[in-house]
């Protein structure tokens, strides 16, 4: 039995981890997901097994150990509503670029774009915030010559909605 | 004095639902949640003194006893941490109060803000590591609401890092609790630190280094610090100011307190923790003289401080643990306040990026002089906490002959001077290169709004302080180090055998 516990785990732990590095945020929370229970799962597998611990339910050597139980019951609520947290979050990185891709950050681009000495990469930051048209265009180029995978740059973000605030 | 321990953890966390409940009132809201922090810190600083005086509170929540229940222990260390963190989240408060922004447009802050403190209370307080899970989660699931508030294109992309990194470093914890539990059949610190011991060697070192991952990603040490500088200058000034202030500081308090009481001699991971100490100082200070963003700076010296922390625990002697702790004290003070002015540039400069903003010497004079102080107090100048704690430190690591350490250190602290004055021409000497993007705000006798200006001087005035009597404040440290290194006397206090 506790073979195949630990089975399990390690299957969850493998499969999270691999979802976990993705770039979409809906594949990262479902690999988060699978990675938790994985933990959980082993934690549950560390008690004494037995009889459910009811006062009543047999003599005190058979009970299982309640302890584990008792904190991976904490530590599925805390998951659920952290998962419920990251959801909202892709929903807004959707609303906001069509996608829910883990964006590039700025900062690396602007270092990869300072690089090549065409612009100035402070410059640069604040156009890209502005959504200067001239500069995509260039930017497109970048993204051409050095394969970066950002997502269309070309709408102004929606701003914030009443039920967010 | 049992009771007064309780309060820093359950008051915030009533005041929490409170300003649900009167979510229309404003001024409701904020009368909650100052009451709060501020029985929570009065509170914490009369355990403080207590504890010093009187030695350890235990309290056994819900009645249960020390190894089976949840237990809260006030020690020293706890009891330090607390009474700083606690100040610190009230001044904050109060600043955020006085910002245009964050606090008012969003009806959620007060609340996350008040779990936050509780979080970071409970973390310090707690006697078993599982509770320390759950006030981790506290802390960082409030964290997450602070740092996405408004939700921002800029704010989503770097909360995504920051929530995922937090939680697989939570996913690791729980994993490394479900191993200890396995191993040892407990997760009370003070049983723990009798049965581990008896453990097989390579067990032992699978748990400690198992933990000082997870510790490791929480505080942003080398090689674990990448999320920190991206995700940190997001979040609206204040906000971004208790982060660095606290959250990073509570990893570090973690990995002292496991690390200290849970192993012995033989199986502390002394030399990896020293070489990611010195690795952690340089690399984060080089990451900050690259930077051109007076905030990112400041993100990139907060992972360089962490490693004069870590360093003064590699040392596991009394004078290495003692001066760790007094530089703690001393940067959750300092990163606060200089975050605190980072947000007083941005509303008096409409930017914190360095050729945005110039000249505030002249138009602002109040806040260079509220930048200047820390900036010295973190580089290290005399009479300010940042001398005697890096003073303590490099003396320390003299004296356990671990010179190559002391170089790293006293290399990072030029270089933690030359991007200060970095920040300072930039900021404050030079005009400015480009008109900023955002809205420069009229600069006033003060330098800006007094709820702004008022706490960030408070804690310019702590930093002072804690230099100028350093040697009192040095004497607790003294004690609280002497006696976290002999885990007997924690045993004794907690199981009370």
């Amino acid at each position: 039995m506790s073979v195949l516990l630990a089975a399990a785990s390690a299957a969850l732990f493998s499969m999270g981890t691999y979802l976990v590095l993705q770039r979409k945020l809906s594949r990262i929370i479902i690999g988060l997901g699978l990675l938790t229970h994985g933990a959980n799962l082993l934690f549950i597998t560390a008690g004494r097994r037995g009889l459910p611990a009811l006062v009543g339910a047999g003599d005190v050597d058979e009970l299982s150990d309640p302890l584990p139980q008792a904190l991976m019951l904490t530590a599925i609520v805390i998951s659920f509503g952290v998962t419920a947290f990251l959801l909202a979050l892709a929903y807004r990185s959707w609303l906001l670029t069509d996608d829910d891709e883990v964006e590039h950050d700025l900062s690396d681009l602007d270092i990869l774009l300072g690089r090549g000495g065409r612009e100035d990469d402070a410059d640069l930051l604040e156009r890209l915030d502005d959504h200067d048209t001239d500069l995509l265009e260039r930017l497109d180029d970048h993204r051409r010559d050095h394969e970066l995978h950002l997502p269309p740059v070309d709408e102004p973000p929606l701003e914030p909605e009443d039920g967010a605030r | 004095m049992n009771a007064l321990v309780v309060v820093p953890v359950v008051v915030p966390l009533l005041a929490a639902a409170l300003c649900m409940l009167v979510g229309r009132s404003r001024i409701a809201q904020r009368a909650v949640s100052i009451t709060a922090l501020t029985a929570s810190s009065a509170a914490s600083v009369a355990v403080l003194v207590a504890v010093d005086r009187d030695g350890t509170l235990v309290v056994d929540a819900g009645g249960w006893g020390a190894p089976l229940g949840i237990v809260l222990v006030a020690d020293r260390l706890a009891a330090i941490m607390l009474a700083i963190a606690t100040v610190t989240l009230l001044l904050v408060l109060l600043y955020a109060i006085g910002q245009p922004g964050a606090e008012r447009n969003h009806v959620g802050f007060q609340s996350s803000y008040m779990v936050l403190s509780a979080g970071v209370a409970l973390s310090f307080l707690t006697g078993d590591l599982f509770t320390m899970f759950v006030g981790f989660e506290m802390m960082l699931t409030a964290s997450y609401v602070l740092m996405t508030l408004g939700g921002t294109r800029d704010q989503v992309r770097s909360g995504m890092t920051y929530v995922v990194i937090s939680l697989v470093a939570s996913v690791l914890f729980v994993t490394a609790l479900a191993l200890i539990y396995t191993a040892a059949g407990t997760v009370n610190l003070a049983d723990l630190s009798e049965r581990i011991p008896l453990l097989d060697e390579g067990v032992q070192r699978a748990i400690a280094l198992l933990l000082l991952v997870v510790f490791g990603l929480k505080a942003a040490v080398f090689p674990l610090f990448f999320w920190l500088p991206d995700s940190y200058p997001t979040a609206p000034s204040p906000v971004t100011a208790i982060f660095a202030g606290l959250l990073t500081k509570v990893g570090v308090y973690a990995l002292l307190r496991t690390q200290l009481l849970l192993f012995p001699p033989e199986t502390r991971p002394d030399t990896i923790l020293l070489w990611i100490a010195g690795l952690t100082m340089v690399i984060g200070v080089l990451g900050a003289v690259a930077q051109k963003d007076m905030k990112r700076i400041l993100s990139f010296h907060i992972v360089s401080q962490i490693g004069y922390m870590v360093m003064g625990l590699a040392l596991f002697t009394v004078a290495g643990v003692a001066a760790a702790i007094y530089f703690i004290v001393h940067q959750v003070v300092v990163k606060t306040a200089l975050f605190l002015t980072g947000g007083l540039v941005e509303h008096v400069g409409g930017s914190s990026r360095l050729n945005r903003v110039g000249g505030l010497l002249g138009s602002a004079p109040v806040v260079a002089v509220l930048f200047l102080i820390p900036a010295l107090s973190l580089a290290g100048f005399p009479p300010m906490s940042g001398f005697v704690g890096k003073f303590a430190l490099l003396d320390a690591g003299v004296g356990d002959a671990s010179y190559w350490v002391v170089a790293a250190a006293v290399v990072a602290a030029f270089l933690t001077l030359f991007s200060m004055t970095k920040i300072w021409a930039g900021v404050f000497w030079s005009p400015k290169e480009r008109e900023p993007v955002g809205d420069a705000q009229p600069v006033g006798r003060l330098g800006g709004p007094a709820l702004m200006v008022l706490p960030t001087a408070a804690l310019v005035v702590i930093t002072i302080l804690l230099g100028v009597f350093a040697g009192p404040v040095y004497d607790v440290v003294t004690r609280a180090a002497t006696g976290l290194l002999d885990p007997a006397i924690y045993r004794a206090e907690v199981l009370g055998s």
